[in-house]
């Protein structure tokens, strides 16, 4: 566990030292001092379209940083063959994995919080003051952070496995897919046979619900989330990570390295 | 390799388990949320010319992704059988902003915002604004003319403009022979069950989209029961005239040669004959439900 | 007798490839070899005889289709095994945002060192590979001779008791390949096991205790490499000196470079040859025996498994 702890820092400090990281960083603090000039237009709702527009920017940089880099993580790897000398070090297969999961959600957890305060400073900036309620803005960031971390354990999954491009895919595809799963289960149940319908039932809930972190809606009318949520969101996002690393782990761990 | 089959005797006990805890984690979460009854904004942005701006020459694109959420928001709120579409007019207002042209959008408008609660969002007036933007840019389009003395015709009881919207559609290309006649009908007549019965028929013919037809079957269901209720009551009066009483059941009728064998609703269910006397629907239709829900609502309707 | 460092027994790695993975290419095939605690061995062969599929195998970098094997007596699978012992990969690449010390450093930490000691064997392992005044710039801008000493430093940093090292000499100027003879050479003197694959015979005839030779995945000689190449001396070769036009018989068999010439005479002849060309006034320069060389043998091999065909595919690069 210690030795994953090794990885996971190196994994956090070569993504310092990506330059690509602080420009899409950059960006999206761009994008949330812009959302001043976007307020502006439409009155009254300053606030709802400050944090709106500040959460989807931090949550498709997010994104971007979770798919790309998440697929990176394995594969850039064993393409450079990075990976030989290290996996020639007494350390398993499944530590690396871990390590490297870890330091990705590391970053993403200093990125997003970086972002978060970019965020309320602008809030702060057009409203003059910051009240409580407003920390719910931080509540609806912290479950983007959730979710980007079940995407970064799907990107290392697939990169297991698979080629750097198809990974993307499958990542971006299956969240894609996860965003609509709720609609899975309100589609009309007379259309379909009851076998159709059992397995789509099933399939709603196999899948993972990525509509369960967003609060945007909320967050935007300043309106409390309840702690049960926040538990059960941390618990969704641990159990279901555990799944999909485990799963990375045991395909990983009897891969033959080129 | 040792450490390989340990490892997969790990997966099959961490992911069925796993998946046991998603199963229920999910519908706490689930069941949370719902409590919530938090709005889930479906409008992505509320100024439909911020949108336009923003969407440069996806305009079109994006006027069919919001059409998809009209469709879903629609569906959804009906499901779970809430009355409140109050957003139906925003989303609608930004699809027709973003595509003028989306004809599709405009004839589900007309219905469903005009259409009294729960079936819509029972904004005549809103719908009257949303057909003459239509009109504004698809001025040769005759069933948005039909549409709109639709509107006036059934919720606003406007027949003096219905008329003149149904003279002024049929003047349009392809325009079927019935509008002139629609408007004549109604200036004349006002409402009448075969004018009503008439406009929900071609509604139905007209539509492909499973919502609007079946709301259509809905009402000439019930436009249907209320047509027969009618008759049936003139037939008591009848009765009362000759026997000194109302009828107590749809057989007195049949005795006194008054009717033919037991009347039925659309759905086959016979009639009956209430406390006051009046001609009834059957306790055991499903159509009861439909009326009772329609009545109750039309209360609300300011 | 202690037990030897490394012992292979029937390692044999499959790759399926094809429509449906139904064909097999073979590139190891059954190999059994042991290389003794202390020794310097070396693994020979051409290129894609299936050497750096042995090294891969045995460090558990892929996992082998039959047969098995054992490091310090315990098998390859076992990760822990890896305290003791050190690889260098074929062509090594690090992390290029690192700089020199910082990569020992992460590598060092996957022993257990205490801090102070890890910092100490970096400070040395840079000194003893010569990139102490290189140690603060990032990876990315070294040569490929300054990566190959990262690689062998990162190798021996935690002192193990075996160094396997794939192709070392490779892309090296002769500079940096004496430097890495050097080091193993140090490393047998400390008592440590070295492995290593080349394809440069002369490095192995120089610094092996025993050598393998591998061609298209099957061994087919492990020995010292006198005794491989079952080494009688064919007979010896006089160099001498003559000006001047003497009437020597022998001359016709020589070799000549302008007043040089080369004579082989089998080993009972020599000292008559030699009383013929004292006769002749002929200058003697050098007297040596010729033998059978390991190049010789490697190339009977090679050409043997040529001639063979398609027997034994041999596994691309």
């Amino acid at each position: 566990m210690r030795r994953a702890g090794v990885v996971a820092l190196n994994t956090f400090r070569e993504a310092v030292r990506d330059r690509v990281l602080y420009n899409l960083v950059f960006f999206a603090l761009l994008m949330i001092a812009a959302s001043v000039a976007v307020g502006q237009i439409s009155i009254g709702i300053e606030q709802t379209v400050i944090v709106s527009l500040g959460l989807s920017a931090i949550s498709v940089i997010g994104l971007l940083i979770s798919v790309f880099l998440g697929v990176a993580l394995v594969s850039k790897e064993m393409d450079k063959r990075t990976l030989y000398a290290l996996l020639a070090k007494p350390v398993r297969r499944s530590e690396f994995l871990l390590g490297k999961f870890g330091g990705l959600v590391l970053t993403l957890a200093v990125n997003t919080a970086a972002m978060a305060l970019g965020l309320l400073l602008t809030m702060l900036y057009v409203k003059h003051s910051l009240e409580r309620s407003d920390a719910v803005v931080l509540v609806a960031v912290y479950f983007i952070l959730l979710k980007l971390a079940l995407i970064v354990a799907l990107a290392l999954l697939f990169s297991c496995f698979t080629t750097p491009l198809l990974s993307i895919l499958f990542t971006a595809g299956l969240y894609v897919a996860g965003l609509y799963v709720q609609e899975l289960r309100n589609l009309p149940i007379a259309v379909m046979s009851p076998a159709m319908s059992a397995f789509t039932g099933w399939l709603s809930y196999l899948l993972p619900n990525f509509e369960n972190f967003d609060v945007m809606a909320m967050a935007a009318h300043g309106r409390a989330i309840p702690g049960t949520l926040i538990l059960q969101n941390t618990l969704y996002t641990v159990v279901y990570c555990a799944i999909v690393l485990t799963t990375a782990a045991v395909v990983f761990s009897r891969r033959n390295l080129k | 390799m040792k450490l390989g089959k340990n490892v997969a005797w790990l997966l099959l006990l961490v992911v069925p388990l796993g998946f046991a805890g998603i199963w229920r984690l999910q519908h706490r979460i689930d069941t949370e949320r719902a409590s919530l009854s938090e709005e889930r904004d479906e409008v992505l942005l509320r100024s439909p010319k911020l949108v336009k701006a923003m969407s440069l020459e996806y305009a079109p694109l994006l006027a069919d992704v919001y059409w998809t959420r009209v469709v879903q928001y629609y569906g959804n709120k009906h499901l779970k059988g809430q009355a409140n579409l109050e957003l139906l007019w925003p989303l609608l207002d930004i699809t027709t902003t973003l595509d003028p042209n989306l004809l599709i959008a405009y004839r589900f408008g007309a219905i469903f915002l005009s259409s009294p609660a729960p079936g819509g969002a029972g904004r005549p007036d809103l719908a009257v604004q949303l057909i003459e933007r239509g009109i504004q840019a698809n001025p040769e389009y005759w069933r948005l003319y039909e549409d709109l003395g639709f509107v006036y015709y059934f919720d606003m009881k406007d027949y003096q403009k219905a008329s003149a919207a149904f003279l002024e559609g049929s003047k349009k290309p392809h325009a079927l022979v019935w509008m002139k006649i629609m408007a004549a009908k109604v200036a004349a007549e006002g409402e009448s069950f075969e004018t009503s019965m008439f406009l929900w028929k071609d509604i139905y013919d007209s539509s492909a989209d499973p919502s609007v037809k079946k709301n259509a079957l809905m009402n000439m269901q019930l436009l249907r029961v209320k047509e027969d209720c009618r008759q049936l009551d003139a037939l008591g009066d009848e009765y009362a005239k000759k026997y000194g009483k109302r009828p107590a059941r749809m057989s007195d009728l049949a005795q006194a040669g008054l009717l033919r064998g037991i009347p039925r609703d659309p759905l086959g269910f016979a009639y009956v004959f209430g406390e006051g006397g009046k001609a009834e629907l059957n306790l055991d239709s499903p159509l009861l439900e439909k009326q009772l829900m329609l009545e109750r609502f039309k209360k609300y309707v300011p | 007798m202690p037990s030897p460092a490394i012992e292979i027994e029937n390692l044999t790695k499959e790759y399926p490839f094809g429509f449906l993975h139904l064909k097999k290419r073979t590139s190891l095939e059954g190999l059994c070899m042991q290389v003794e605690t202390g020794d310097v061995f070396g693994f020979i062969g051409p290129n894609g005889a299936g050497k750096s599929t042995t090294i891969k195998l045995l460090m558990g970098l892929i996992f082998p289709t039959a047969g098995s094997a054992r490091i310090l007596g315990k098998p390859i699978g076992d990760v822990e095994m890896h305290q003791d012992i050190g690889y260098l990969p074929e062509q090594p690449y690090f992390y290029d945002y690192l700089t020199a010390a910082e990569v020992l450093d992460y590598f060092a930490r996957f022993h257990n060192l205490t801090a102070a000691d890890r910092k100490d064997r970096v400070d040395r392992m840079l000194k003893k590979v010569g990139l102490e005044t290189a140690r603060k710039i990032q990876l990315r801008k070294y040569s490929k001779g300054m990566l190959q000493r990262v690689g062998l430093a990162q190798a021996i940093l935690h002192d193990p008791k075996v160094v396997i090292l794939d192709e070392p000499m490779s892309g090296l100027d002769p500079v940096g390949r004496r430097e890495v003879r050097d080091i193993i050479l140090e490393l047998k003197k400390e008592g440590k096991t070295v492995m290593f694959s080349t394809h440069i015979l002369s490095d192995a005839e120089m610094l092996c205790d025993r050598v393998g030779v591998i061609v298209g995945g099957k061994l087919r000689g492990v020995g010292a490499p006198g005794t491989l190449v079952d080494m009688k001396t064919v007979g010896m070769e006089i160099l001498f000196e003559l000006t001047g036009t003497a009437n020597v018989p022998l001359l016709s068999k020589a070799t000549r470079t302008g007043d040089c010439y080369r004579l082989q005479v089998a080993e009972e002849e020599l000292y008559k040859a030699i009383e013929q060309l004292r006769g002749a006034g002929a200058r003697i320069l050098a007297v040596s025996q010729v033998k059978a060389t390991l190049e010789e043998f490697f190339m009977n091999l090679v050409e043997a498994d040529r001639a063979q065909g398609a027997a034994v595919e041999v596994s691309g690069q």
